[in-house]
Formats: structure tokens, C-alpha cells, sequence
């Protein structure tokens, strides 16, 4: 839309809340932008000629006479090849002193792909981390949060996994980030050598928190721009869904909704949804892939943060201390990928998927053996041996500073079960035991 | 009932997808209307009528919806459009073709035609002029893929009617006048290939619904070995996330004993349905050899489109596969998933400032459950043919927790449970459906015992009884043991329980994603039973228990061959043999 000459202003509010004011106006579009003495604030309703308005920075200080113009269009994004390297506020101002943007302005929150028009995911996204790549493989457009504590180190396991994964851009979106984050995901990026091909949008602690629920929108819009227009390979980095989750709770408390379950609003599901399915595959090679954080509390996933999450995302990773090594892992037991299944095997060795299945089980074994030992029983030579091999799985696999090839993740796998187990208790595929058990290395 | 003039209205207020209308004349609910915005039109529907303002819920985005925008309302119901040409296709939650869609990104009010009017069909009449027909009788049939589609007497007319004209065998657009109808007064009805009907309406046009007897062969052996479903009968599957609902539903997509396959994917992956497109039409159907894609029909409404849509997509699968019944043949009708359903009922209920009831959930939810579940069923049509549709929901229960209100609503409908326990799926013993909590009410049906007893065998019933009662006994055992220790208890109780992890690993235990494992046909699974059983029922000797777990390591991995070879191959019978030999090893004199 063109910018209109004369603009309306209004200065009569009828009703200021904590987030919100309601005034008459007419001829206004739903989701439309306006400005409130300044700040920027979004149409959330309409009833006949009463406008609400949701003020994204708060109502502290506006005053019943505040001046209000409407600007005619949703939130937009400039999107041009110039928005590599830059850093943006969760309006898409730059942040950095650097010139604005020059390029189309696009609606955030666009319309979703047509799902026939999508690409099966079909590329394996390479960590190095056996965590990752072995037991939980990623794939080009797949969509994952890292479930974690907020004392875990989500934030430098996803630096390091977007520098490995070799994409085109790499975009982060910061919610609720704390300026020491912030600065940490910047010298690394800087230190990488990767500045210029990483873009964000952040929204500190610093910040208003309401300003949040744009951040993710920014960020895809400017996704898309690359990976749809431009072809590009672009891996989307958004910490903390958990920070955008509160902020939409906030805003539905002020609008007077009915909560559903843990105060978060009826529609949780779908408005995470709605970011989450952004990535995609495309046809002719472009992709996005999203990799989130969202912070438990407790480590409790029943919350319905990580609750309505995990049933829209394409797996999730855990994060784990293992006090036996001292070093973070990647829990094999609750970490998943449901889109693995697309390239173990396929476009890694074929004995991948057993072999992923069998080091999972026994180490299950070793934890029920690690039961039995607490509760002061005593445990069978099998039951021993389980434990050794969790021990070096853990250490040489599961750990997050691992850094090898699949093919060698796999080896490291038969070398370990021939040296604590038997052929039938690892119980794989007679064919790919004949393949590559190593013989007697005990 | 047609109204002569069209209602209109203008619009007065926008809560996100909740719209106010104005009507300047009679509204009714559940109408459907179009919202005019800037040129495009929004479908919407009718949800709450106070006064003269209607409450509409927009099946699009109102992104940029103004106060006085015009809205013409339809004089009818949400509406699908029945005939030849449905098979195979993928539409979205309101039926609209998503392939002749433009662009790669969806389009508000882009609404594309479900059924070619222009498509021509060889059809052969099967009434005759001067026959009577009532709504659902066969008219003639055209050869729709590989099925005899039936042209039947609209689903919509009330009362008997006399067949005046009849189309000639030959090749007609699906537009064209295929018969004339006359009903007692002499007023005629053209009647063509195609038809429309409302979906929140059930089609009713069967004489009986019996109970349902026929066991519906899944190839996945914890359902129909131990929680059989039948032709006509309901399931559903609850289970947190990661616990393989998904997988399940797909295995039982790919492998279902039936002629048609509707998917309802409601608000799940988009990434899940593309699968389907890209894998169904290359896979075989084993039991036709046709491609999967000829007998599967997809309503795609994913997570990120919109949400009233949702709440319409497992509607219209219902609807579909009620037209499909009516010719006579079995369906199988899978929503993924119900949850996000009766969340799209919940997020307009909460718009509309309903009282809420558990969970924030609308208070009919129950209600609202049990009225779906109960248009599936198997039916004895007017013409004495028969026709089922079996329905399989999967539920996404918050935090995992099944006393919820969408899994206890279902629970009290649906004939089979399939519970998905999160303990199993971390312990990748899948498909993670738990042995212990899952049942299927159909085992205590007689008619179905009868039919179980002629077509698998005699004992068959007895054997599935047994192999439950080792499963709880293996449990219990375990469960002491835990307790006791490996040596506080007798080594009974740890061949008892290594006896039931041998029907866990072999029987319950089953490769989704290996090509000969994935789906086993009832005759393997009788005969893995049966053997299965043997070893649990040989009387075996120990001299400490820590002799037991390397014995029935070895046992559970030679039978796990077995289940990755192709049945009575020579690898399977020398699984078999190895087999025998280690029991022999044991063996009690």
C-alpha cells in the first residue's frame, strides 16, 4: 500500500489497559499497524467504530489524549540481500547503526506453503555430534526444539550445530535473550568468519516483552526471502519459544480470554504452529530449517509449552548432564528425530538404523541395571557389562564435544558392542553382523 | 427450504478469525456465507445468531478486514460436493483440490473445484424406468479408478420416487443428466453425476447397522493378534509425543484390508502429509498390487492453516467416506489427529465467551465426540449390499496425561484402545501400543468370536487369552523381581518373565520401516503365535537364574530372524531349526 499524504489523527482514547486502549475510529483493517503517540501498536479488535489496539512496548505513560495515526498495513519486512550481516530490533529497525534497508517491503506473517507444492526433506544436515547425526539425525526443512534447562548449554550446542551445518544464511531470531547471549552468539558468528551470512532479530531482556511476537514472524519472512526467492539453504535459530510462549499469555490475560491448561491461551497450539511449519522444503532446492530452544522448567515436559511443541515439531533434543562422564550429552531416551527415518540408511550406511536401535537398547539395559544397583541389589555379569558399555558410549558417542563422520560413529558402535556383548544379545540383522562385526579385538 | 432472495450483510466487528455480520434478512446456523475483502472472497460460517447480528467463524485469515465490508450469505450448509473423480486426490479441510491451487503458498479465497464437472465417465445404467428409488439407490455405475462407482438418487431427497429417464450406457461429463426422477405428483428432478450434501449431516441412506463381525486385517500384529479391529468398528490411539501415533497410523494406511483409505490430517504436519503424497503413489498395495495412491483420498488441513477449517476437515473425510459406504464398500477413515480438532472447537468457543467447561474445552465436547464416532459403522444397504466405515482417531492427550477430557470423551465411544505408553516408545519397544492397558470390546463380541473361530482356527480365541495372561504374568513376575532381586525370588519367576518378553520382542515387537516385518499377514501371525506359545509352554531347566537371561537372549534373536525373513523361506525354516535345537538345550526331561 502507498503512503497516504494526509493521515488521520486521532486523540481521543475511551479505554487504556495495562497492554491495550480501545478508541472510535473508522475504515480500519484488522491487524492493521498504528502508531500511539509514537509506539508502535497492532489492530487485535474491532467492534463496529471501537478499535482495540495492542501497544507492543505497554501503556505506561499514554495518556486518554494520546495521538494516534494508523498506518494502513500489517507489519512489514524490507527483504533484500543487503539484510545479511545485520542486526535488526523486533520491529526490523537495524540495531547496529547501520543504513536501513533498501528492497521490497513483504507482510510478516505471510500465507503457508501449499502442502503439495512441498518437497519431501531428503537432505541429512551433518553435525559431527553423534548425539545428533547418529541417534537423532536432522534433515534440511525439519523444525526442532533443544527441551532444556535454563542452566544447560542449549546456546552454544546450537551455535556450534548452525556454524557445522554448512547453510546458505543462518538466521536468528532472539527473544528474551539476555544481552550476554546476545553478544556470545555475535563473537562467535564474528569469530567463524560467518558474520555475513547470518541475520537477526532481537529482542533482549531489555526489551518489552510484548514486542517478542514479532520476532519469529521477522525472521521467517526474511527465511523466506532467501530460501524461496533466492534458492538459498537457510537454518532458523529462534531461543527461547518458551519467552514468545509468556508474552502470548500476556497479551491474551490483557484481552480478558479464557486460559486453558498452565494460563497459556486456547490457541497455543496454533499460533506455535504457525511459526514451526514455516519450514519447508522446497521444490527447487531452497529449504528452511528451524532449530528452537525451549527452557522446562524442572525438566518438566508436561507443561504446555513443551507439550503443544513437541506434538508440532519433527522431534526434540534433550540435553543431559551424565554425571558418570561429567560431560553434557544428548539423552538418547527422550531426544528424537521423526524425520531421521528419511536418510539413516538411506543416505548413510544401511546398518545405521539397527545399530542406532541396539546401542539405545542396551543402554536402556545399563540404566534398569543402574536401578537395580541403587536399590541395593546385586547385579549379573550381563548387568555389569551393560554398565561399562553405557559408560563408553556415553563418552565416546553421546557426548556434545564429538565431532566425526557418521561412518565413524557407526564403527565406534560394532567396536563397542563386540567388546562388551555377544552376537545375540546385540540382537542385529544376521547380514550387517556379518558385515561388520569386528572379530576378536576383545 | 431454497430461499428466493439471498440474505446479505455488512460486516461490524473482527475478533481474529470471529467475524460480526449484519444480516438484513433470515440467517440460519451453520449457513455458510462469503466475506468480501478488497475483492477477494473469505468463506465463513455461521456459529451464533443474537438479534440481527450473525457470529461467523472465517475459514481464512482476516488480515485487513474492515467494519462495513459487504457478506453474502449462501442459504445452505457447509457442503460437500459428492460424484466420480474423488479417489486419489488431496484436498484441503473444505475440499478444495490443493493441486490446482497456483503458486507455491496459499492463497486466501482460492477456492478450486473438488470434482471436474467437465470429466468425462463410462457409465452403465443398473435401475430401470419405472423402477422406485429413494435417496441412495443405485442408479448406474461409472468406473472410477478400479471401483464400480455408483450414481446414486441424491442423499438430499426425501421420499420415494419413480425413475422416468435413464441415460443410456456411454460416455457422459460428469455435469450431465444422467436419470430423471418423478416423484407422487408428478414434479420431475434431473439428476447428474454429482451431488452435494451438508457434512454436518449424517447419510442415512442404509436400512440397518448391525453389528459389525469381520475382523479387519491391519498386518500389525499387537492389533490383530491381540486388539482386533473390525470392518465397521471404531478405534482410537491416545499417546503423548514421540510415542509413534503417526507411524501407527501410517503402517495401518499403508496395510488396511480396505477398499478405500480417507486420511484426515487435522492441524498435524505438514511434513507428514507430504510423505504420503510422495510415498503412496509408489508404493504397491499387497493385496491388489494396485498403487496405494488409487485407493486413498487425503483432507489436508495441516497446523498452519486455518484453524476453523480444522474443525470442518474431519467432517468432510466423514462425509466422503459416508458416500463411499453407500456404494457398498469398505472404508477406512483415519483422523490425525481428533485432538487438534476439539482444540479448533475450543479456540472459537473461547472467542465466543462460551462458559467453558474442563480444560477450557466447550462443554458438548463429549457430546460432540460421540456423534462423530457413531457415523461410522457397518450397514446394510437399501439394496441389501453391505458397506462399512471403519474409523481410527489418534488423540495427542496435553503432557501425556490420558484423564483429559478429548481421551476420556473418546474413550466412552470408541470400541478399541490403542494406548501408547511413553515408557515403551523410550525404550523403542514399538509400536509402542501398551499390552497391559489396550483392549478392543470386539473380542467380547460373539459375532466376532464365531468369525474368529472360522477363519483363523478353533483355538484361536483361547491362544490370544493365554498369550495376554503370560504378558500379565511376565509382568508381575518382573515386577517381584524388581522388588526382591534377581536371587530373592525363585528362577521360576525369571522364565516367566523372559516367557513373556519372548511375546513382547516377537509377537508385539514389530519393524514399521523393514520391508517383511512391517505388515504380517494372519496367517504368519498364527503361525509366530502358535510357535511362540510352544516355547512358552516347554518346560525348561536352570540352575541359576543368571543362566536364564543369555538363554532367552538367544531365543528372542533367532525368532527375530525369523520375523525379518520371508515366511517358510529357506532362511526362516533354518531360523526354525536353530531354534528348536537351543530349546532342546534346556529342554526339562
Amino acid at each position: 500500500m502507498e503512503t497516504i499524504a494526509f493521515k488521520k489523527i486521532y486523540t481521543k482514547l475511551t479505554q487504556i489497559t495495562k497492554a491495550t486502549c480501545t478508541l472510535q475510529a473508522s475504515g480500519i483493517g484488522y491487524d492493521e499497524m498504528a502508531e500511539v503517540n509514537g509506539r508502535l501498536a497492532q489492530v487485535v479488535k474491532i467492534n463496529g467504530d471501537n478499535i482495540t489496539l495492542q501497544i507492543f512496548s505497554g501503556t505506561e505513560g499514554i495518556p486518554t489524549n494520546a495521538e494516534v495515526t494508523f498506518l494502513g498495513r500489517p507489519p512489514m519486512l524490507k527483504v533484500g540481500e543487503d539484510l545479511a550481516g545485520r542486526f535488526f530490533n523486533a520491529y526490523g529497525q537495524p540495531i547496529d547503526g547501520g543504513p536501513e534497508v533498501e528492497g521490497e517491503e513483504r507482510e510478516i506473517g505471510g500465507p503457508s506453503v501449499n502442502p503439495v507444492r512441498r518437497l519431501q526433506p531428503s537432505d541429512l544436515i551433518p553435525t559431527g555430534i553423534a548425539g545428533i547425526d547418529l541417534n537423532n539425525t536432522l534433515v534440511t526443512g525439519q523444525k526442532i526444539p533443544f527441551f532444556a534447562d535454563p542452566d544447560q548449554p542449549f546456546n552454544q550446542v546450537m551455535a556450534m550445530v548452525a556454524l557445522r551445518a554448512k547453510a546458505d544464511k543462518i538466521i536468528l531470531g532472539g527473544m528474551g535473550l539476555t544481552n550476554d547471549d546476545y553478544l556470545y552468539y555475535k563473537n562467535v558468528f564474528d569469530n567463524a568468519g560467518a558474520l555475513d551470512r547470518i541475520i537477526s532479530f532481537v529482542n533482549t531482556t531489555e526489551n518489552p516483552p510484548v514486542e517478542r511476537l514479532l520476532v519469529p514472524d521477522m525472521a521467517l519472512t526474511a527465511a523466506e526471502y532467501f530460501a524461496y526467492d533466492k534458492k538459498e539453504t537457510v537454518l532458523v535459530l529462534l531461543t527461547d519459544m518458551t519467552l514468545y510462549a509468556d508474552a502470548l499469555s500476556i497479551v491474551s490475560n490483557r484481552m480478558d480470554q479464557i486460559p486453558s491448561k498452565d494460563s497459556m491461551p486456547g490457541s497455543l497450539y496454533s499460533d506455535l504452529a504457525k511459526i514451526y511449519e514455516k519450514a519447508v522444503q522446497f521444490p527447487d532446492g531452497g529449504s528452511i530449517t528451524i532449530i528452537a530452544v525451549t527452557t522446562l522448567s524442572g525438566g518438566d515436559i508436561t507443561h504446555a509449552i513443551p507439550d503443544n511443541t513437541g506434538y508440532i515439531t519433527e522431534g526434540q533434543l534433550f540435553l543431559r548432564r551424565d554425571s558418570d562422564i561429567g560431560k553434557v550429552i544428548i539423552d538418547p531416551f527422550r531426544s528424537l528425530s521423526r524425520l531421521k527415518q528419511l536418510v539413516i540408511g538411506k543416505q548413510t550406511r544401511a546398518d545405521h538404523p539397527q545399530v542406532m536401535n541396539a546401542a539405545v537398547r542396551l543402554y536402556a539395559d545399563a540404566a534398569n541395571a543402574k536401578t537395580k544397583l541403587e536399590n541395593g541389589f546385586d547385579l549379573t555379569a550381563y548387568d555389569e557389562r551393560t554398565m561399562q558399555f553405557a559408560r563408553n558410549y556415553s563418552q565416546s558417542l553421546l557426548a556434545i564435544d564429538v565431532n566425526i563422520d557418521t561412518t565413524q560413529m557407526l564403527d565406534t558402535a560394532w567396536n563397542l558392542f563386540a567388546r562388551y556383548f555377544s552376537k545375540a544379545e546385540v540382537g542385529i540383522k544376521q547380514e550387517f553382523v556379518d558385515l561388520y562385526w569386528p572379530e576378536e579385538k576383545k | 427450504m431454497e430461499k428466493s432472495k439471498k440474505t446479505n450483510g455488512v460486516v461490524s466487528g473482527i475478533i481474529a478469525n470471529l467475524v460480526m455480520v449484519k444480516a438484513d434478512g433470515p440467517v440460519s446456523q451453520n449457513e455458510i456465507c462469503y466475506i468480501n475483502l478488497a475483492g477477494v472472497k473469505l468463506m465463513a460460517e455461521v456459529i451464533k445468531v443474537i438479534g440481527n447480528i450473525a457470529y461467523v467463524q472465517v475459514f481464512e485469515s482476516t488480515r485487513g478486514l474492515k467494519v462495513g465490508d459487504t457478506v453474502e450469505f449462501e442459504g445452505h450448509m457447509l457442503e460437500v460436493t459428492l460424484g466420480p473423480g474423488i479417489l486419489s486426490k488431496n484436498y484441503d479441510g473444505l475440499q478444495h483440490d490443493l493441486d490446482k491451487m497456483e503458486g507455491t503458498f496459499l492463497r486466501r479465497g482460492e477456492y478450486t473445484e473438488a470434482i471436474n464437472s467437465s470429466d468425462e465417465w463410462d457409465f452403465k445404467p443398473l435401475a430401470k424406468v419405472g423402477d422406485e428409488v429413494i435417496a441412495g439407490s443405485w442408479l448406474g455405475e461409472v468406473k472410477e479408478s478400479w471401483i464400480n462407482h455408483k450414481i446414486m438418487v441424491p442423499f438430499k431427497m426425501e421420499g420415494t420416487y419413480r425413475v422416468k429417464w435413464l441415460a443410456e450406457a456411454g460416455s457422459y461429463a460428469a455435469s450431465e443428466t444422467m436419470a430423471v426422477l418423478e416423484d407422487a405428483n408428478g414434479r420431475e428432478y434431473p439428476v447428474t453425476m454429482v451431488q452435494t450434501y451438508p457434512v454436518k449431516l449424517a447419510i442415512k441412506a442404509y436400512t440397518e447397522k448391525p453389528r459389525p463381525f469381520r475382523l479387519m486385517e491391519t498386518g500389525i500384529r499387537i492389533i490383530d493378534t491381540l486388539n482386533p479391529i473390525v470392518e465397521g468398528g471404531t478405534g482410537f490411539i491416545p499417546g503423548p509425543f514421540g510415542s509413534g501415533k503417526t507411524v501407527l497410523q501410517h503402517a495401518l494406511s499403508r496395510q488396511a484390508d480396505a477398499d478405500l483409505i480417507i486420511i484426515a490430517a487435522c492441524g498435524e504436519r505438514a511434513n507428514e502429509v507430504v510423505e504420503i503424497f510422495y510415498e503412496f503413489p509408489h508404493l504397491d498395495d499387497p493385496r491388489t498390487g494396485r498403487k496405494l495412491m488409487e485407493r486413498t483420498t487425503i483432507i489436508a488441513n495441516t497446523s498452519n492453516m486455518p484453524v476453523a477449517a480444522r474443525e470442518a476437515s474431519v467432517y468432510t473425510a466423514m462425509t466422503i467416506g459416508e458416500y463411499y459406504r453407500s456404494m457398498g464398500l469398505k472404508v477406512l477413515l483415519l483422523a490425525d489427529s481428533t485432538s487438534r480438532w476439539a482444540q479448533a472447537l475450543r479456540e472459537m468457543s473461547n472467542r465466543m465467551e462460551e462458559l467453558p467447561g474442563p480444560d477450557a474445552f466447550p462443554m458438548d465436547l463429549p457430546a460432540i465426540i460421540s456423534n462423530f464416532y457413531a457415523r461410522a459403522g457397518y450397514v446394510k444397504l437399501n439394496n441389501d449390499a453391505t458397506g462399512s466405515i471403519t474409523f481410527i482417531g489418534t488423540v495427542s492427550p496435553a503432557g501425556g496425561n490420558l484423564k483429559e477430557p478429548v481421551t476420556e470423551s473418546t474413550k466412552k465411544v470408541a470400541r478399541c484402545f490403542y494406548a501408547l505408553s511413553q515408557q515403551r516408545a523410550d525404550s523403542k519397544r514399538y509400536p509402542a501400543v501398551d499390552p497391559i492397558d489396550s483392549y478392543s470390546k470386539y473380542l467380547e463380541y460373539d459375532e466376532v468370536k464365531d468369525y474368529l473361530s472360522s477363519h483363523v482356527s478353533d483355538e484361536w480365541i483361547n491362544k490370544v487369552e493365554e498369550a495376554r495372561n503370560l504378558l500379565m504374568r511376565g509382568k508381575e513376575a518382573n515386577e517381584q523381581i524388581n522388588i526382591l532381586g534377581d536371587d530373592g525370588v525363585p528362577v521360576d519367576y525369571h522364565i516367566r518373565f523372559w516367557r513373556s518378553e519372548v511375546i513382547d520382542f516377537i509377537i508385539l515387537q514389530q519393524d514399521a520401516f523393514d520391508k517383511i516385518d512391517s505388515s504380517t499377514p494372519m496367517k504368519r501371525q498364527q503361525y509366530m503365535l502358535d510357535l511362540v506359545l510352544n516355547i512358552c509352554n516347554t518346560p525348561l531347566e536352570f540352575d541359576s537364574f543368571d543362566e536364564v537371561n543369555p538363554f532367552f537372549k538367544r531365543v528372542i534373536n533367532t525368532l527375530k530372524q525369523m520375523n525379518y525373513s520371508e515366511f517358510e523361506s529357506e532362511a526362516f525354516n533354518n531360523f526354525e531349526k536353530e531354534l528348536i535345537a537351543t530349546l532342546k538345550e534346556r529342554k526339562a526331561a
